[in-house]
């Protein structure tokens, strides 16, 4: 610390060169921040996937429907511990825009299969004695600003074209922090009925969840479950559910393999830059350097004051950069519900901070020992 | 390792030293069989055309740089048997230097450029402020001790320098042309300076210098020319 002033001194000396290669490492690890808060948006539903739990869909595809008359059947099979189904209503309120997952599902099977989702029981009680009943997620509902005891009106291109009404009567929350709080879920015998007036799809689901008893089975039963349909006009392909959410981020591409190539990219121009701006310095600089050892200050002394003067550089521009990244994804989804897991999580935001440390230390390193190497008769020469 | 020099024994000891530069396939003495004693307590001052080897002498005692032959001695340490750490961490200790263009960070206040080799010492912060404080009151310049340099004049650069010199105590001051970038009243004062550091508080000054003006504040005057050393006269 007693060399701080010095280290401090010298990044100040061009003040405009500093403030633009700090500016494009900000940049740079803001950029960072947002990828990896877009990454966890797309692949975060992998890691919080229940290690119990399955997902059963059709073969073919996951918008066809599986006959629900397949849940009595599972509940039968070996190391089913519970079945819980699912289905896509795709409905719109207000704006297309205002994007966020809707379900009809039954409530009791439904909120023991997921107990992450956080209901105060007088809240179930209310869904399970109101038909037209939805519980809300608390993301939704305070982008909205949903209360309960609201009608909220949702239309639906899929089912009957027509608009649903329904009665919010719970807003949960997650359990743990990444918990997608976004969805609303409605109680199936409503939907099932109005279908069945209208002849439309009745008695069909979207996919099934499956508890399993022993995680340590879930493969065996995964496979006795697709045995039991095969041959039947609606087969189905269960696999575990971080599988299935892998499935959907896969659709956009190996998301990681992007996110690290772009920050790839960007670090390397951010090294060439920081680089740079370092080996100038020193060059400028070699008289001073002169000087110090002439003093007294040893090879070492003068290699880390090198290195501390590229490190302070980077670890501000990251720190701030990562700073202003998680101000800015702390404000949520910046699409409007499709990435409602967005949040730059904890663990990368340290790895953020040990990226800026290395790109000082692989900045630094060779005009610090260009330092280090450094005659001081020849450096004092050049004062 | 070392032992300092009892009552009469030299400070500086050079015994035989030759230096030669090497520029590609060429070589060049600059120093050749010099021999020279320097004892505590004096101000020498060493003159010469340019290109003598004044400096190169001078970097020699001061212990950056290493004699091609022959030995150099300062307070009992041999320091060609010293390693490059070990010649870093002498120099801490034993010598002050003074630079011809004084030589300051630009980015440090006075006090913080006077502090600079304290930091190598294990003192505190207090510490470290006391000595500052002391060595900048010795040249005179306690009322701009938070100036940058650049609002200092050359005289009052060159008084930093000092300073920074003197603050660690150390045994022996270098001074390689300090009043060369200096006018003459400028230049009288750090020379004043010097003198006074000299006679009041018994500090040994090695000085290169070509201004015969500023060799005559010396005790003696050595004369160096195409690498070898003449004897000098005593006042």
């Amino acid at each position: 610390m007693k060399f701080f002033h010095l280290v401090w001194g010298n990044l100040k000396r061009r003040k405009l060169r500093t403030s633009l290669t700090l500016l494009s490492i900000l940049v740079a690890f803001v950029l960072f921040g947002f990828l990896c808060a877009i990454k966890q948006a797309l692949v975060g539903g992998v890691a919080l996937a229940g290690a119990d739990r399955l997902i059963v869909r059709h073969k073919v595809s996951i918008i066809q429907l599986l006959p629900e008359t397949y849940q009595a059947r599972m509940e039968k099979i070996p190391g089913v511990a519970a079945v819980a189904h699912q289905t896509w209503f795709g409905g719109i309120y207000q704006d297309p825009k205002n994007f966020f997952m809707q379900c009809p599902v039954v409530p009791e099977q439904f909120m023991a299969m997921f107990p992450e989702f956080i209901l105060p029981p007088d809240q179930m009680k209310a869904w399970l004695a109101t038909r037209t009943g939805a519980i809300v997620g608390r993301k939704t509902a305070e982008r909205f600003h949903w209360k309960i005891g609201d009608k909220v009106p949702i239309m639906s291109p899929i089912w009957l074209r027509k608009t649903w009404e329904f009665d919010i009567v719970g807003i949960f929350d997650g359990a743990k922090k990444g918990t997608d709080t976004t969805s609303m879920f409605f109680r199936y015998d409503y939907f099932d009925e109005a279908r069945k007036a209208q002849n439309w799809g009745t008695g069909q689901v979207g996919w099934y969840t499956i508890k399993v008893q022993d995680p340590a089975q879930a493969a065996a039963v995964a496979q006795r479950i697709d045995e039991e349909f095969a041959n039947s006009p609606a087969e189905t392909k269960t696999e575990p559910e971080g599988a299935f959410a892998q499935g959907f981020a896969n659709q956009v591409g190996n998301i990681a393999l992007i996110v690290a190539g772009i920050l790839g990219a960007v670090f390397f121009t951010i090294l060439l830059v920081t680089g740079s701006t370092m080996s100038q310095a020193v060059r400028e600089r070699i008289g001073e350097l002169g000087v110090l050892k002439a003093i007294g200050f040893t090879n070492g002394q003068v290699l880390g004051l090198v290195l501390a003067e590229s490190c302070l550089l980077t670890v501000l521009g990251g720190g701030l950069g990562l700073a202003f990244a998680w101000v800015l994804t702390s404000r949520g989804d910046p699409t409007g519900g499709m990435l409602p897991l967005f949040f730059f999580p904890l663990p990368d935001l340290l790895l953020g901070l040990g990226l800026s440390v290395l790109l000082g230390i692989v900045t630094g390193i060779l005009p610090a020992q260009q330092a280090m190497r450094l005659r001081v008769s020849d450096a004092l020469r050049r004062m | 390792m070392s032992h300092a020099p009892t009552s009469g024994e030299p400070l500086v000891h050079v015994d035989n030293v030759e230096k030669v530069f090497h520029r590609g396939s060429e070589e060049i003495h600059v120093l050749s069989n010099l021999n020279l004693r320097v004892p505590a307590g004096e101000f020498l001052a060493l003159m010469g055309p340019s290109g003598s080897g004044k400096s190169t002498l001078l970097n020699l005692i001061g212990g950056l740089d290493r004699p091609t032959r022959g030995t150099v001695t300062v307070a009992g340490d041999r320091l060609d048997q010293l390693s490059d750490r070990q010649l870093a961490a002498w120099r801490a200790r034993h010598i002050g230097f003074v630079f011809q263009l004084y030589n300051l960070m630009p980015v440090l206040t006075a006090e913080r450029n006077v502090e600079l080799p304290l930091l190598l010492t294990p003192l505190t912060k207090a510490e470290r402020r006391q000595h500052v404080a002391t060595a900048l009151a010795m040249v005179g310049l306690s009322h701009r001790a938070t100036h940058y340099p650049r609002t200092l004049s050359g005289g009052e650069q060159q008084r930093v320098g000092i300073a920074r010199g003197i603050v660690t105590d150390p045994t022996l001051l270098l001074c390689d042309e300090p009043t060369g970038d200096l006018d003459r009243k400028a230049g009288d004062e750090i020379l004043n300076l010097l003198q006074a550091l000299n006679r009041e508080h018994g500090k040994t000054i090695v000085m290169v210098t070509h201004d015969p003006h500023a060799s005559a504040r010396a005790a003696r005057t050595v004369h160096l020319d195409k690498g070898q050393l003449s004897n000098g006269e005593v006042k």
